[in-house]
C-alpha cells in the first residue's frame, strides 16, 4: 500500500479530515474517498476542464493537484453550490439558458464560471469566451453557456 | 363561479431540460461514476503490433498479483466475434490486425493492482506484412488481413441510374475532382465505460452507454456464450456519444466475462489516451468525383467511386456508405448517376458510426465540388443550386419521397440574410490585394433522412404511460435519453396533449427491462419516432379520460378537452372537473376502476431498400443550408469563422431551446471537422491521443450564429417536427471550405483546412501567379 497522510482541509464550508495516498490527485480523493462525483475525471492532463474546483478562490485543475495539498485548504466543489440560500444563480442560468446536454463539462465549468464572476460580475463577451478557454464541451458549442453567464452576471450585479 | 381555460400551447416554446437540475448540482451519476458494491476494476491489455500472429501470451506472474481476481485471453473466452461482419473476437487469439487489439483482461481489486498486472503479462509475436493505403490492400499479392475476404474487401455498395454515357455526351462542361476526408473522433467528454453484474442464475445488467440497447443484447450474447433474453441494459446518464456507441466494441463483453469468472461486479473505463486510441473514428474515404453539366447549368451526369479505409475490423463505419449513397443519387436533381463504394481491410484502426453518418463526407465531397462546377460554368453558387434544388414530392432516382422539403426556401434565406452575392463579388475580387487578412464568404447545403431509417426489421418504438390519483404521468419509453433531450421533448408533447404541467410528468427510460422496444438513438430518429408514439399514447389517454368525463358531465366526449389540469368544455374552455378527481373516480370505481395506462407502438410509414438500394428508408427528409463568413490570416494559413447563418427545415420546432442547442452543437463539431480535428494515423498508429494534439472548437473560437427555422409541418412528425440534429454537422464544413476559397482562390480538397496546408495552398498559388505574370 501506498503511504498514506492524513489531510484535513475545509470542503464547501466543512472542516474534512481523509486519509490520501501520497501521489493521488486531489480529484481521486473528492470523487473516492469524499463521494462528491460532481467533478469529473474526463482527461487526467489538464486539458478539458471537466475536473474543475475552487480552491482558495482560485480555479484548478484538481486533477493535477497533489491531494496532500489539500491541507488547510478552503475547497469548493459544484456540490457546495446548493445551500440553504437555494441554488447559485449560475446553476439557475444554466437550467434556464439550455447551458446543459450531457453535462458532463457541466460542473467544471459552473465551478470556473463562479470563479470568473466572482472577479467580475461584469464581463464582456470576449472576457468570457476567453475565461472559458480551458472548459471543452462536445455538446453545446457554448453559445448557451455564454449566455447563461451573462445572465448569472445580471443577476449578481442586480 | 365558472372556471374558463383558454387553450394554450407548449409546442415551440422554451422549456427546461428535465435533467439541467441534476446536472447543474453534480447529482447526477454516469456510468463513469457508477460504484456498486464488491465492485472490481478491469483493465485491458492491448497489442503494440499493428499485425502480428500471436505465437505465446504469458500470464502467470499477472496472476500472482495481490488483489488480482482473473486474468483472462483468448484461450477463455467463447469463439465469437463482434462487429457487423462478427470479425472481432473480443480478446484475440492468435493474430492481431491493428493497434487496439485486446490481447488480455485483468480484474483486481484496484486500478493500480490491474496496473501491475498488465505490465507482467508477455507476450511473444511473430510479425506480419502490414498494408495502410486501400490502394496497396486492393493490390494483387497485398498482406490478406482475413482470410475469409481474400481480397480485403470487407463490404462494397453500388448503385446505377440511368446511362451515364448519355450523361456525358450531354455536358457542356465535365469537372473532376478528389477529395480524401479524414480520420476524427468522437471524443466523448465521458470516456468509454461498463459495469457488468451477473447473478448466480447466470443473467447479467450490464451497465452501459449503448446508443440501441435492445439490439445490442442480440449483439453481444454470442460473444458471451449467453441467451440474448439474459442481458439487461441499463443506461445511466452518459458524457457524450454521438453515433459511438451504437456497436458493441470489445470492452464491452470482456467486462461482462470478467464479471463472470470474478461472480463480482466489474467496471472497464478507458483512459484518454484509450479513448483516443481504441474506440472508433469517423469513416474516411477516398472520392473519386466526375459530374457534368449544361451549358445552362443543369447537371447532366454524377459519377462517384470511393474507397473506405476500413481499418482491421468492421464496425458500422464500413456501412455509411449507404447514407452516402442518397447524397450521391439525391442531393440535388441529378438525372444519369454511378456510385460505387468499397470498404478495404487495412490495418488502421476501424471506424463507427458517427452523427451524420457517411453524410458528413458525401457533403464535403459534393458541395466543394458544386462550388467548383458553378465556377466553372459561370454561375454564382447561390443560382447554381437553385438551377438544380430538389422539389417538393420530388421521388429519388433511389425510390426517396422528399415529401415536404424547401429546399429552394433554405436556399433564398440563407442568401438574402447572410448578403451572400454582395459580399461574394466583392471578397473573391481580393485574391490578389497585398492585404494580410482576407475575408471571404461560402455557402453549402445538404439533404439527410428526417424520420427515421429503416436499417433494421423495425424502426419504431414504444411508449407506456401510466396516470396516477394526482393526475401525475409516468411514461415509459423505448428511446435513448442520451443528454440530446428527448425525455424533455415527450415530456412536452404529453403536457399538450393531456392539459397537465411539464413538471407533472415523469419519464421513465433507459432500461431494457422496464422499456419497450426501440431500434436506438441514431438517424436523427428520435423526436420523430419516439415523440410519435408518444404523442399517440397520449391521444388514446385523452381518449379514454374524455370518454369517462362525458358520461359523468352529460357532454359528448367530442365537445371536451384538457386544459390546465382539468377537463374543459372544448368550444368555450369552461372547467367541467378536475383532472386528478376524474382520474380518482375512474380508479375507484368499483368492478369498473380503470386507471389509465396506455400504450403504442408507432412504426413509421417507410420501407427498407432492395437489393438495388431502392426504396423510401425513412419517412422525412430534410435540407440545412449554411453560410460561413470566414477572415483568413494569409500569413499562417489561420482561419477564423466569424458568422455561420444556418437555415434548416426542421418540419415545427418543440423546444426552441433544445434545437437551438442541437443546431450550435452540431456546428461547432462540424467546425472542427473542416479546420481542427485531425486524428493523426501514421502505419496504423495513432499519433496524438491527447487534447493537446488533437484540438477540439474551444469557447473563444466559436463563430457568432444566425439561426433560421423553417417549418415545413411534416405530416407524419409529432406536431409537424422532423429529425434535425445531424444536419448542422453534416453541412457547415464545406461552406467554411467554400468561404477559404472565395477569401483567398485557394481550394483545400482534403480536409481539415489547417494552417499548414492553407498556407502551402497560399504560396503555391503566389508562385503560379509570379510564374504566370513572366
Amino acid at each position: 500500500m501506498p503511504l498514506q497522510v492524513d489531510v484535513t482541509f475545509t470542503l464547501n464550508g466543512r472542516t474534512t479530515r481523509v486519509g490520501v495516498p501520497v501521489g493521488a490527485s486531489a480529484l481521486t480523493i473528492l470523487r473516492e474517498r469524499l463521494d462528491l462525483a460532481g467533478a469529473k475525471l474526463a482527461c487526467g492532463e489538464g486539458e478539458c476542464g471537466a475536473c474543475t474546483v475552487i480552491v482558495d478562490g482560485q480555479s484548478l485543475n484538481s486533477c493535477l493537484m497533489p491531494a496532500v495539498d489539500l491541507e488547510g485548504r478552503e475547497v469548493l466543489t459544484v456540490e457546495g453550490l446548493w445551500t440553504d440560500a437555494g441554488i447559485d444563480p449560475v446553476q439557475d442560468a444554466f437550467i434556464e439558458h439550455g447551458a446543459v446536454q450531457c453535462g458532463f463539462c457541466t460542473p467544471g465549468m459552473i465551478m470556473q464560471i463562479r470563479y470568473l464572476l466572482d472577479r467580475n460580475p461584469n464581463m464582456s463577451e470576449d472576457e468570457i469566451r476567453r475565461g472559458l478557454e480551458g472548459n471543452v464541451c462536445r455538446c453545446t458549442g457554448y453559445k448557451k453557456i455564454i449566455d447563461a453567464v451573462i445572465a448569472a452576471g445580471r443577476t449578481a450585479t442586480a | 363561479m365558472t372556471k374558463i381555460i383558454e387553450k394554450d400551447t407548449i409546442i415551440g416554446k422554451r422549456v427546461r431540460k428535465m435533467d439541467a437540475p441534476d446536472k447543474t448540482t453534480g447529482r447526477t451519476r454516469y456510468v463513469n461514476d457508477m460504484v456498486l458494491p464488491r465492485m472490481l476494476y478491469g483493465k485491458i491489455l492491448r497489442t503494440d503490433r499493428v499485425h502480428a500472429k500471436i505465437l505465446r501470451i504469458d500470464t502467470e506472474k499477472a496472476k500472482a498479483v495481490p488483489g488480482v481476481h482473473a486474468v483472462l485471453t483468448g484461450a477463455d473466452t467463447p469463439d465469437f466475434g463482434i462487429g457487423v461482419l462478427k470479425d472481432n473476437p473480443p480478446l484475440k487469439k492468435d493474430r492481431v490486425r491493428c493497434i487496439r487489439d485486446e490481447i488480455a483482461a485483468v480484474a483486481a481489486e484496484s486500478e493500480e493492482a490491474c496496473d501491475e498486472a498488465l505490465r507482467l503479462i508477455t507476450v511473444e509475436y511473430e510479425d506480419l506484412p502490414t498494408v495502410f493505403e486501400c490502394e496497396d490492400a486492393l493490390k494483387d499479392g497485398a498482406p490478406v488481413i482475413h482470410e475469409e475476404r481474400p481480397d480485403n474487401i470487407a463490404m462494397a455498395q453500388h448503385f446505377d441510374h440511368g446511362d451515364i454515357e448519355q450523361g456525358k455526351a450531354e455536358s457542356d462542361f465535365i469537372v473532376e475532382g478528389d477529395y480524401n476526408v479524414h480520420y476524427v473522433t468522437h471524443c466523448n467528454m465521458g470516456v468509454s465505460c461498463a459495469v457488468a453484474d451477473i447473478d448466480p442464475d447466470g443473467r447479467v445488467t450490464l451497465y452501459s452507454q449503448s446508443q440501441y440497447p435492445f439490439i445490442m443484447k442480440m449483439d453481444i450474447a454470442p460473444s458471451l456464450g449467453m441467451h440474448p433474453g439474459d442481458v439487461r441494459i441499463v443506461q445511466p446518464p452518459v458524457g457524450g456519444a454521438f453515433g459511438s456507441k451504437l456497436d458493441v466494441y470489445p470492452y464491452e463483453p470482456i467486462c461482462v466475462l470478467l464479471a463472470k469468472a470474478t461472480r463480482r461486479p466489474v467496471k472497464v473505463i478507458f483512459s484518454r489516451e484509450e479513448e483516443f486510441i481504441a474506440s472508433p473514428t469517423r469513416q474516411p474515404v477516398e472520392f473519386k468525383i466526375k459530374a457534368g453539366m449544361k451549358k445552362d447549368g443543369t447537371l447532366t451526369f454524377r459519377e462517384v467511386d470511393t474507397l473506405l479505409n476500413n481499418g482491421g475490423y468492421t464496425s458500422w463505419g464500413a456501412t455509411t456508405p449507404y447514407v452516402t449513397m442518397r447524397t450521391i443519387t439525391s442531393h440535388y436533381k441529378v438525372p444519369h448517376i454511378h456510385y460505387s463504394a468499397k470498404a478495404v481491410y487495412t490495418n488502421n484502426p476501424f471506424a463507427g458510426s458517427f452523427r451524420g453518418y457517411g453524410n458528413v463526407q458525401a457533403t464535403w465531397a459534393i458541395e466543394t465540388h458544386m462550388d467548383k462546377m458553378a465556377e466553372i460554368g459561370g454561375f454564382n453558387p447561390i443560382e447554381f443550386r437553385l438551377k438544380n434544388a430538389n422539389e417538393p414530392d420530388e421521388i429519388t432516382p433511389q425510390g426517396s419521397n422528399l415529401g415536404c422539403i424547401d429546399l429552394v426556401g433554405c436556399l433564398n434565406t440563407a442568401a438574402e440574410k447572410s448578403d451572400f452575392l454582395a459580399k461574394w463579388a466583392k471578397y473573391k475580387d481580393g485574391w490578389d490585394s497585398p492585404e494580410r487578412y482576407k475575408r471571404g464568404i461560402g455557402i453549402a447545403a445538404s439533404l439527410h433522412n428526417a424520420g427515421g431509417a429503416k436499417i433494421h426489421k423495425s424502426d419504431g418504438c414504444g411508449t407506456i404511460i401510466k396516470m396516477d390519483d394526482y393526475a401525475r404521468i409516468t411514461v415509459i419509453t423505448g428511446a435513448s435519453e442520451i443528454g440530446q433531450g428527448i425525455d424533455t421533448v415527450i415530456a412536452q408533447i404529453m403536457a399538450e396533449e393531456l392539459g397537465i404541467p411539464m413538471r407533472d410528468v415523469t419519464i421513465v427510460a433507459n432500461d431494457t427491462a422496464t422499456g419497450p422496444w426501440d431500434v436506438g438513438v441514431h438517424a436523427s430518429r428520435t423526436t420523430y419516432i419516439a415523440g410519435k408514439s408518444a404523442q399517440r399514447a397520449a391521444q388514446k389517454a385523452k381518449a379514454q379520460i374524455l370518454d369517462a368525463a362525458a358520461k359523468q358531465s352529460n357532454v359528448s366526449a367530442d365537445a371536451l378537452d384538457l386544459r390546465g389540469g382539468h377537463v374543459v368544455q372544448a368550444e368555450d374552455g369552461v372547467a367541467v372537473m378536475p383532472l386528478d378527481r376524474l382520474l380518482r373516480q375512474m380508479h375507484f370505481a368499483g368492478e369498473a376502476a380503470q386507471l389509465v395506462i396506455q400504450s403504442d407502438y408507432y412504426e413509421p410509414p417507410t420501407e427498407s431498400e432492395d437489393e438495388n438500394h431502392v426504396g423510401d428508408m425513412s419517412a422525412a427528409y430534410s435540407n440545412a443550408v449554411h453560410v460561413a463568413e470566414v477572415i483568413v490570416d494569409t500569413f499562417t494559413g489561420e482561419v477564423k469563422v466569424e458568422t455561420v447563418w444556418s437555415v434548416q427545415d426542421v418540419g415545427r420546432v418543440i423546444n426552441l431551446t433544445g434545437l437551438e442547442g442541437q443546431i450550435e452543437g452540431g456546428i461547432a463539431m462540424g467546425l472542427g471537422y473542416a479546420l481542427s480535428e485531425d486524428l493523426k494515423i501514421e502505419k496504423g498508429i495513432v499519433k496524438n491521443p491527447f487534447f493537446r494534439d488533437y484540438h477540439l472548437f474551444t469557447a473563444p473560437e466559436m463563430p457568432r450564429i444566425d439561426m433560421t427555422f423553417i417549418e415545413t409541418m411534416d405530416s407524419e412528425g409529432p406536431a409537424g417536427a422532423k429529425g434535425i440534429a445531424e444536419l448542422p454537422t453534416i453541412v457547415i464544413a464545406p461552406a467554411v471550405g467554400n468561404a477559404v476559397y472565395n477569401a483567398t482562390g485557394v481550394r483545400i480538397d482534403h480536409p481539415p483546412v489547417s494552417p499548414e496546408k492553407l498556407a502551402r495552398g497560399l504560396f503555391e498559388r503566389e508562385q503560379r501567379m509570379r510564374q504566370a505574370a513572366e
